[in-house]
């Protein structure tokens, strides 16, 4: 097991390297450092203006050799400019400062630390994330369940239904549709509007009003095919042989489903929800974009528009970050939750 | 001109009979839910004159019910289209004037179902289709989508106006609104209003159908045939070359799909040429695969095989090369007579992102069947005959393969429509005024919360599309696993 688990996590590191590798490889193309170096200095600098305001910051040296200093393994520049003046990429005299050492840049566009604007925002993220998955995993357990529990029956059918219908529509469909139904007077005249269409004011104060409509929309899409897997584990633990042993012995229908198979049919979706975060975090970035929530997923649509590289490069290291955990996680998770799988 | 209103005349009938069949449905869906916990299960009885018959009891009574009231809306909807093609123009509201507009899809449509329930007994999987309601279902919504972007597309027959033109005074009006006086447009309505460039909705999301029906499906085969072709090698031999396919293909996985697009998707990228090269390499796989196909098969007849693989790969490599080289990119070296045809700036983008995208997951359900099936008896049997190892990749694994592929093949083009929808709601790929249905439900949804009407045609066609290839999977997964 442990040496599973170290295995994994080799790989999950060359995995991340590689992946951050490619992301700095493709901000760091020419064109993308003339678009910054424009967007800081000013938008009519000519060709050699631009190539000394890049070389005077360092960033025309070598690929590897930028990743190296970023990551922190190698010293940082240290390049006295054509206008004379020292740039430095450390402060305080470091030789060191990267990724590794906790140095994560300096965001263009916020003006600001890159650590501090990646911890605010997943914060805010965090909080969306606890509500969505409050409100999805029983959801789509307790659909799930309920179709698998008499396979072929009329509430199979339907929930079924229902569950192909939620995993065909995506975010930037349901949210729309959510709220033009429930933030305007559009379709129902409401006496007072129920949900606020924007969820801007829940960065400083959570309430329903105006967390309840993000939070469903990126649930509703996740829902689906959750069921659709709790389902088919359900379906699958309905025909064991234990449970004709309990229905021959004359246990009672409700009592089969949550003495019985229940434990057994939830071992599949968990790696299924583990495995949904990557999804998850698509649907965080549509949905913060719709309803201008000023998150994670907000926060790298910024980056990724303005070019702004440190930050670009924050977000996509703590996604990816994520992304991988919960792979090991579901993998190991699968791993304790079914004793039937051994690993030598 | 007087605007018009949601159903007109028909409405007084048919709304009343809609909404009760609606509410009565919805109701006995959620009773038998309900009951279906409680309720003893529905069980099977043989009569002594060898007929069987199901005892429901009140689970059973329900089920009943609810397909009756499921016939029966269904019916109204019927009534709704057949009213609004059959009563003269305005008579029968916005619904009546669009089935009007619609009505060679309805032909088309009609024909088509006519044509596959007669003959469902010889067209094999897809005659096996018509079997489920629910197959049936998505059959018809995608072929609906399918008819509307031949008939716009090629015929320009359903839309009502231009996609881009713009009526001074219409602006972010309501569906229905009647064009100002002396406007020489066929029609005289905005059916579903104007969006706030004052352009018809209506026809902007008929003619987006176009651009989505046109590249989700292309983009899918694409994705197939770089995934099957690295797939199958990959569970066939397995080893160092599996490691470091599925390596790869775990590497673009774990990238958020979002992320990609805009460091793939930006003007400055496309700048480098990297899309270019992109495309370079990814639509070399087609070819690869044709040829390999063909080889594997007729390698022992060079009569035969030669003039084929002459043939095939020719064409197939002048397409290839009509398809990478485009003016104004980096990869240009086909002079103008030669080139077949050039792409628009920004679809050949869009199209190598979302092959790029979805190719990994294609290949590790290949990777998974190819290991799956390696290791049964007609495989070794082709082995013992001294088959070569890709004429037992592609001519014995291959097509044993073809039932969760297919099933998978209609999933991956919902999903690229999805992605298509994505690229065009962060505004990156294709240019503003595409009328394609990602980008106008960007631009609709910035005035929200003032004007509904916008967004809302084209999301509702992107739901119907999507749900209609899902439930086409699931009725095909459903038939293909009865034999």
């Amino acid at each position: 097991m442990g040496l599973f688990i170290l295995r994994r996590l080799g790989v999950m590191i060359l995995t991340a390297l590689c992946l951050t590798f490619i992301v700095f490889w493709l901000t760091n193309l020419y064109p993308n450092l003339e678009k910054l170096a424009k967007t800081q200095g000013n938008f009519r600098m000519s060709d050699e203006a631009v190539t000394s305001y890049l070389t005077n910051r360092g960033y025309t040296q070598a690929l590897p050799v930028k990743y190296g200093q970023w990551l922190g393994v190698l010293p940082g520049y240290e390049i006295e400019g054509s206008d004379g003046e020292v740039r430095r990429r450390c402060e305080d005299g470091k030789t060191f400062c990267g990724i590794l050492q906790g140095d994560w840049g300096f965001s263009t566009v916020f003006k600001d630390d890159v650590s501090k604007i990646v911890g605010t925002r997943l914060g805010l993220t965090g909080k969306l994330m606890f509500w969505v998955m409050v409100v999805m995993v029983p959801g789509a357990l307790i659909i799930g369940v309920l179709a698998g529990m008499r396979e072929g029956s009329g509430t199979d059918r339907s929930l079924s239904t229902v569950s192909i219908v939620s995993t065909a529509t995506p975010e930037y469909v349901s949210g729309v549709i959510l709220i033009a139904a429930f933030a305007t007077k559009a379709f129902i005249d409401w006496e007072s509007i129920p949900f606020k269409g924007t969820a801007t004011s829940a960065a400083d104060n959570v309430t329903f009003e105006n967390f309840f409509l993000p939070t469903i929309t990126i649930a509703l899409y996740g829902m689906g095919y959750i069921a659709r897997m709790t389902r088919a584990s359900m379906t699958e633990v309905m025909t064991a042989q234990y449970i004709r042993t309990a229905r021959l012995k004359g246990v009672s229908f409700p009592k089969i489903v949550l003495r019985h198979a229940l434990r057994n049919a939830l071992i599949a979706p968990f790696t299924v929800i583990m495995l949904q975060f990557p999804w998850l975090l698509n649907g965080v970035v549509i949905v913060e974009t719709l309803f201008n929530y000023k998150g994670f997923g907000w926060t790298l649509v910024q980056a990724a528009g303005n070019n702004d590289i440190e930050l670009l490069l924050g977000v996509s290291i703590v996604s990816v970050f994520v992304v991988l955990v919960t792979q090991l996680i579901s993998d190991i998770g699968y791993v304790f939750l079914n004793p039937r799988i051994r690993i030598s | 001109m007087e605007p018009l209103t949601w159903t007109g005349s028909l409405g007084a009938i048919l709304n009343p009979l809609f909404s009760i069949s609606v509410v009565l449905l919805a109701c006995s869906v959620v009773i038998q839910i309900v009951l279906s916990f409680f309720a003893p299960a529905m069980t099977l009885q043989s009569n002594p004159d060898g007929t069987l018959v199901k005892r429901g009891g009140a689970l059973g009574l329900f089920e009943q019910t609810t397909k009756l009231f499921f016939f029966a809306a269904l019916a109204t909807v019927v009534l709704y289209i057949l009213g609004g093609v059959i009563m003269p123009y305005g008579s029968a509201g916005i619904i009546g004037a669009m089935s009007k507009q619609f009505a060679p899809v309805w032909i088309a449509l009609f024909l088509t179902f006519l044509a596959s329930i007669m003959f469902k007994r010889r067209l094999g999987l897809y005659g096996k289709l018509f079997d489920s309601i629910i197959g049936m279902i998505g059959f018809g919504l995608v072929m609906f989508w399918v008819f509307t972007a031949v008939f716009a597309g090629l015929f320009d027959l359903i839309a009502t106006h231009d996609p881009l033109t713009q009526i001074s005074g219409l602006k972010n009006k309501l569906p229905g609104v009647a064009l100002p006086e002396g406007s020489e447009e066929m029609n005289p309505h905005y059916l579903l209003g104007g969006d706030n460039l004052a352009r018809d909705i209506f026809s902007r999301m008929v003619y987006g159908s176009t651009i989505v029906i046109a590249i989700a499906p292309m983009a899918t085969v694409f994705a197939f045939m770089v995934g099957i072709t690295l797939g199958l090698p990959a569970g066939f031999y397995g080893g160092r070359l599996d490691t470091l396919l599925s390596f790869l293909a775990n590497l673009i996985l774990a990238f958020p799909v979002i992320l990609l697009f805009y460091l793939l998707v930006t003007p400055e990228i496309v700048e480098t040429g990297i899309p270019s090269y992109m495309a370079a390499f990814l639509f070399v796989f087609p070819i690869v695969f044709f040829g390999v196909l063909l080889n594997s098969r007729f390698y022992t007849q060079p009569s035969k095989r030669n003039p084929m693989l002459i043939l095939v790969l020719g064409g197939l490599s002048w397409l290839y090369l009509s398809m990478i080289s485009q003016a104004g990119t980096k990869l240009n070296f086909l002079p103008p007579a030669v080139d077949l045809f050039d792409i628009a700036p920004g679809i050949l983008v869009v199209f190598v992102s979302v092959v790029f995208v979805n190719s990994p997951t294609v290949f590790r359900i290949v990777r998974g069947l190819a290991l799956d099936l390696r290791t049964r008896d007609y495989v070794a049997a082709a082995q013992t005959r001294g088959e070569g190892a890709w004429y037992i990749m592609l001519w014995e694994i291959l097509p044993n393969a073809r039932g969760p592929l297919i099933v998978d093949f209609c999933l991956r083009i919902g999903y690229t429509t999805i992605l298509l929808g994505t690229l065009g709601f962060f505004g990156l790929g294709l240019p503003p005024e595409s009328p394609d249905w990602g980008s106008t439900i960007n631009e609709g949804r910035k005035l929200l919360l003032i004007f509904v009407h916008p967004p809302l045609p084209p999301a509702i066609a992107l739901l119907s599309l999507v749900l209609g290839l899902n439930l086409l999977a699931d009725g095909l997964r459903e038939e293909s696993l009865k034999d």
